[in-house]
């Protein structure tokens, strides 16, 4: 049986140890009533070239998909380090004398993440963007008294989404979005404004959904009028052009770091990463490893503040969070180290210019972006669905839909480029319009 | 186990000494040695008011946090600044350095409600069992 | 003594940080460039590139490979760790997970049959439960467990009944009252019996109109199987409350017990645990929620659902739905392999699977029980517990056992969980280990136990042999150097 090492002489020798003639009466307390007596309804047992043959799969041929997956490229030696079996199989690092790779990749993954936002601290992981930016407002009702949690209609919908499953039962607590300006798709700050107080936080995402960048130098201005604030970013590779968040002054950058070394694979595993500033350390959620030495001395990595999590503090934990995405993490680590600042700015550009290509092929077809505001590398543009079912058929997906979650923009569609399309993809686009 | 006479003991192993009119407060030798080395301690801060029994703060080892509770109804005046720096003080001196909060008292008859040296002892017997 | 076996293959090396091993002009990595560049002045760009080391492709390789080498993984021996379920780790698996890849999860035709496969998944995984319905978004055990309360609170919520305890067993995993204050509750603690199990008649004692839930784990963290548990669902019901099960030891009772007809309301699985998938150094893992058909419409959006033409698609919003958990379909990668594993074994392999996991725990406690403590003489499945109270005469406590285990070249079983048991040493082999493994794993606890009353004061050193000594957690939190940013604040 697969998987399985024990021959029958094996067998043998266990039960005779154990005193016991069959295995069966190893279930001899559970209840009879409670047994199950049937037969498992799993197909199988299937060998590996009927696995094998059994999971065909393949993207479409040419995609401009983004809206918080995004496709990058993705170093070989990744692969190739990621599935050693000493990171893949490998606990929880709560032993650190035999878990020093994890912790000090993982520490190197702080300290990469931490930079890169602009902040002082970063934890080992959440789940995904959209958790993260769920326990960060939790985080922000710890920090302080507070009565309202704004968030931007211009976040991507699904974490707004979960953001009000992880607050419904927070009494006391309401959630309410700030709009956007319809010509520029920029948050409207003075709306925005008039929402915050002393005991409201706000989150604003950087890029926003709509792809536009966000002006947070002004928001930093408006900020100090509320209790706590944060940026969420669903595009790690924003941070190799744009200026870290952390240099506005916020309480929190959380998001998805997906883009770092990790395949969209259907939409996961994802990468949620949080960073913070000092004094919102012991606030953080997740694990984090610090610094130290052994006993003789010798310079070492091991989880700290491990008191503040569900395994010691239990119902009065800072999170629930147990396993987080670690090897995702371990990835992004790897991604970051093979590209350095340089193939990280270049990587981050190449989506910009590309994005700029195809809204200059698009134009000269007529169709024109919705928004003015400078965008990242996704924008939005209005495409009747009779034409996207038409490129759909040539194997060609022209973006996300978003009039399910903004019913004012009709037909829009939101429109990704990275360094994986290639001006073939945009010719081939337009060839079909 | 050192348990000094002249202060006063809660069941949750916090200490009081009475001093004109204020009240200084931390955690006994017991609860120290069971927290272990002590990391972290966090009190709210000068101005604070509390009822008996409301949490103070807290104090973290590597394994355990502990919430610290007031002992008596008062408000906070003084939070020990030493223990951000040295922390292990609440380990090596818990009855000295390692203190605390100082509390102005609310009323008197709070503290008769504690337990005397004597007292505290016996209970840690009787929870040993 | 036997000699011990070095844990790992790597001298003693200091591995530098990338901060360190940085230095300008050392990456020379070309990215895809299918764009001119400088079309984009009207991006507001920082000024300085980002802050990141400078490393040659080589030295990033050589970096990670050496740190890979102070680990060690589960195919160099066996992890005894106790509700952790650490069984080999099918590499079919991660082939067929890996043809998956590119597919972005809006190309809704990619996307057929990865849907499809899922839908297989959970019918499988709802039949393996005896449960009726189930989302496969959570991902981990503790995100499937706030999204099971939160279910549970919906349901409550819904039929205008507001209650706010949840019973939890003093053998409950620390996520457990963790999840229940995020979802709104306060967990009230029960204690289990003497036999370690819980007892319906002290159960009672605890019903009130107040009580949402119970959440059970079964078997429980001691190993032992909740016997009364049907009687205690059969007393939830009655008061209006439901039963959650904690199915972290779900290895224990495949094919031979499902939490379904014992009464359980809701679920959830960690596919990391029973189902083989890669621990990764601490996730990604899974924890699909599970329920009956009462509390079906509550669970999160999105649906999977056939549609009439033969297609599958995702149906965005249910109306009682507690809406959405994760952005997108949780961790389908791990979700993959967990369903290749289950094809892997078929019916038969899946129960014979639960069958030899007992087995081998079974085989470890009687050859442990003869030099250590056993608390509980209750008959266990596939994990038991020891504790320290016979070597702790000596002055050799549970900790020092756990990093001797270390030079033996095993990583040491759960230790100090659960907190019934003051020195705890939680033991589950798994299905996975030969023979030889499970006797080595037994010769090397008796050489330590002995240790323990010839020489305890070696055993205060442990672990020697090992990338670095024992670690002073003490000064990790007394200085908190959480990035390399602290080390040296110009970088």
């Amino acid at each position: 049986m697969a998987f399985l090492p024990t021959s029958p002489d094996d067998l043998h020798e266990l039960l005779s140890t154990v005193g016991i003639r069959d295995a069966e009466e190893l279930f001899a307390r559970i209840p009879e009533h409670v047994r199950f007596r049937g037969r498992l309804r799993v197909d199988g047992p299937m060998d590996e070239l009927a696995l094998r043959r059994m999971f065909r799969a393949g993207a479409s041929a040419v995609v401009f998909l983004g809206g918080g997956v995004y496709r990058h490229y993705i170093p070989a030696a990744l692969d190739a380090l990621s599935s050693r079996q000493e990171f893949l199989t490998a606990y929880t690092p709560y032993q650190p004398e035999i878990s020093q790779g994890t912790l000090q990749a993982i520490f190197e993954f702080q300290s990469m993440m931490a930079r890169l936002t602009g902040m002082d601290a970063a934890n080992a992981s959440m789940y995904d963007g959209a958790t993260a930016l769920a326990e960060a407002a939790l985080m922000a009702l710890r920090a302080k008294p507070l009565r309202r949690i704004v968030v931007t209609r211009s976040t991507t919908p699904s974490y707004r989404a979960v953001l009000r499953t992880y607050l419904r039962n927070t009494p006391g607590v309401e959630i309410v979005e700030a709009p956007f300006d319809p010509a520029t798709g920029r948050t409207d700050l003075d709306a925005l404004e008039r929402l915050l107080d002393s005991e409201a936080a706000f989150f604003i995402q950087q890029p926003n959904y709509f792809g536009v960048v966000e002006d947070l130098p002004a928001v930093s201005a408006i900020a100090a009028g509320s209790g706590f604030w944060g940026v969420v970013v669903t595009e790690a590779v924003s941070l190799g052009l744009l200026e870290p968040p952390g240099s506005s002054g916020c309480d929190v950058v959380a998001g998805e770091a997906q883009s770092f070394g990790n395949p969209a694979s259907a939409g996961g595993a994802l990468l949620g990463f949080f960073c913070v500033k000092k004094e919102h350390v012991r606030r953080m959620p997740g694990r984090i490893v610090g610094l130290t030495r052994d006993h003789a001395g010798a310079r070492a990595f091991c989880l700290t503040l491990s008191t503040r999590e569900q395994h010691i503090r239990r119902d009065k934990a800072t999170s629930n969070i147990c396993t987080n995405q670690g090897l995702c993490a371990l990835r992004a680590a790897m991604y970051l180290s093979c590209l350095g600042p340089g193939g990280l700015r270049e990587v981050a550009l190449q989506c910009a210019c590309g994005a700029r290509a195809l809204m200059q092929a698009l134009q000269g077809k007529g169709l024109r972006p919705v928004f003015s505001g400078a965008v990242f590398h996704e924008f939005v543009v209005r495409m009747d669905p009779g034409t996207r079912a038409r490129l759909a058929e040539a194997g060609i997906v022209a973006g996300i839909p978003l009039d399910p979650h903004y019913p004012e923009l009709e037909n829009a569609l939101l429109m990704n480029v990275t360094e994986m399309n290639t001006h073939e993809d945009i010719l081939c686009l337009t060839r079909h319009l | 186990m050192n348990i000094p006479e002249g202060l006063r003991y809660t069941k949750d192993h916090e200490w009081v000494r009475v001093e004109d009119g204020t009240v200084r407060m931390g955690i006994t030798d017991y609860a120290q040695h069971e927290l272990g080395d002590v990391v972290f301690v966090e009190i709210k801060p000068a101005g604070t008011q509390l009822k008996a029994g409301d949490a103070v703060g807290t104090v973290e080892s590597v394994k355990a946090v502990s919430d610290v509770y007031a002992p008596v109804a008062g408000t906070v005046t003084e939070v020990n600044a030493e223990l951000e720096a040295s922390p292990e003080l609440v380990n090596s001196d818990c009855y000295g350095r390692g203190w605390m909060a100082a509390l102005t008292l609310a009323s008197t008859p709070d503290l008769d409600a504690l337990m005397d040296a004597a007292a505290y002892r016996a209970y840690l017997e009787q929870e040993a069992k | 003594m036997p000699d011990p076996t070095p844990v790992t293959s790597c001298p003693m090396v200091r591995e530098p940080l990338l901060s360190e091993l940085s230095g300008p002009g050392r990456n020379g990595l070309t990215v895809p460039r299918p764009f001119a560049a400088g079309r984009c002045a009207d991006i507001p760009a920082a000024l300085n590139p980002p802050a990141l080391p400078e490393i040659s492709e080589v030295e990033t390789v050589r970096h990670y490979t050496r740190l890979s080498r102070l680990n060690t993984g589960i195919d160099q021996g066996m992890y005894p760790l106790g509700s952790c379920t650490m069984k080999y780790n099918p590499r079919i698996g991660e082939e067929i997970a890996s043809r998956i890849a590119d597919i972005h999860p809006a190309d809704e035709a990619a996307l057929q049959p990865v849907l499809a496969w899922l839908l297989d998944l959970k019918a499988t995984l709802e039949d393996l439960c005896g449960m009726d319905d189930s989302c496969l978004w959570p991902a981990a055990g503790a995100h499937g467990e706030l999204t099971g309360m939160l279910v549970i609170r919906e349901a409550l919520r819904r039929r205008g009944d507001d209650r706010h305890k949840v019973l939890i067993p003093d053998t409950a995993h620390g996520t457990n009252p963790a999840s229940c204050t995020i979802a709104g509750f306060t967990s009230v603690n029960v204690p289990s019996g003497p036999d370690g199990f819980l007892k319906a008649a002290d159960l009672e004692r605890h019903l009130d109109g107040d009580v949402a839930a119970l959440m059970i784990t079964n078997p429980n963290t001691l190993g032992i199987f909740e016997q009364e548990i049907d009687r205690i669902a059969s007393l939830l019901h009655a008061n209006g409350s439901f039963l959650y099960m904690d199915g972290a030891n779900m290895n224990a009772i495949m094919g031979i017990a499902r939490p379904g007809d014992m009464g359980v309301d809701c679920m959830h699985l960690n596919l990391h645990k029973t189902f083989g998938t890669p621990h990764g150094g601490g996730g990604p893992g899974s924890g699909p929620v599970l329920v009956k058909r009462g509390l079906a419409p509550y669970l999160p959006d999105p649906r999977i659902v056939r549609n009439a033409p033969g297609g599958i698609g995702l149906v965005a919003r249910s109306p009682e739905s507690i809406g959405m958990v994760h952005s997108c379909l949780g961790n389908v990668a791990v979700l993959l392999k967990a369903f290749v594993y289950c094809l892997s074994l078929g019916p038969d392999g899946l129960r014979e699977a639960s069958i030899r996991a007992c087995l081998n725990a079974n085989y470890l406690k009687e050859r442990l029980k003869k030099v250590f403590d056993l608390p509980y003489p209750t008959p266990t499945l596939h994990e038991f517990v020891l504790s320290d109270r016979v070597q702790k005469v000596a002055g050799v406590t549970t900790v020092d056992m756990a990093k001797a285990l270390m030079e033996y070249g095993f990583h040491p079983p759960t230790v100090y969980f659960p907190l019934v048991v003051p020195g705890a040493i939680m033991i589950e082999p798994t299905e996975s280990e030969p023979v030889g493994e499970l006797a080595r794993f037994a010769d090397a606890m008796g050489d330590i136990a002995s240790r323990a009353e010839t020489s305890p004061d070696l055993l205060h050193a442990a672990p020697r042999g090992t990338p670095v000594e024992r670690i002073d957690e003490v000064w990790a939190a007394r200085n908190l150097v959480l990035t390399w940013n602290d080390l040296n604040p110009s970088r």
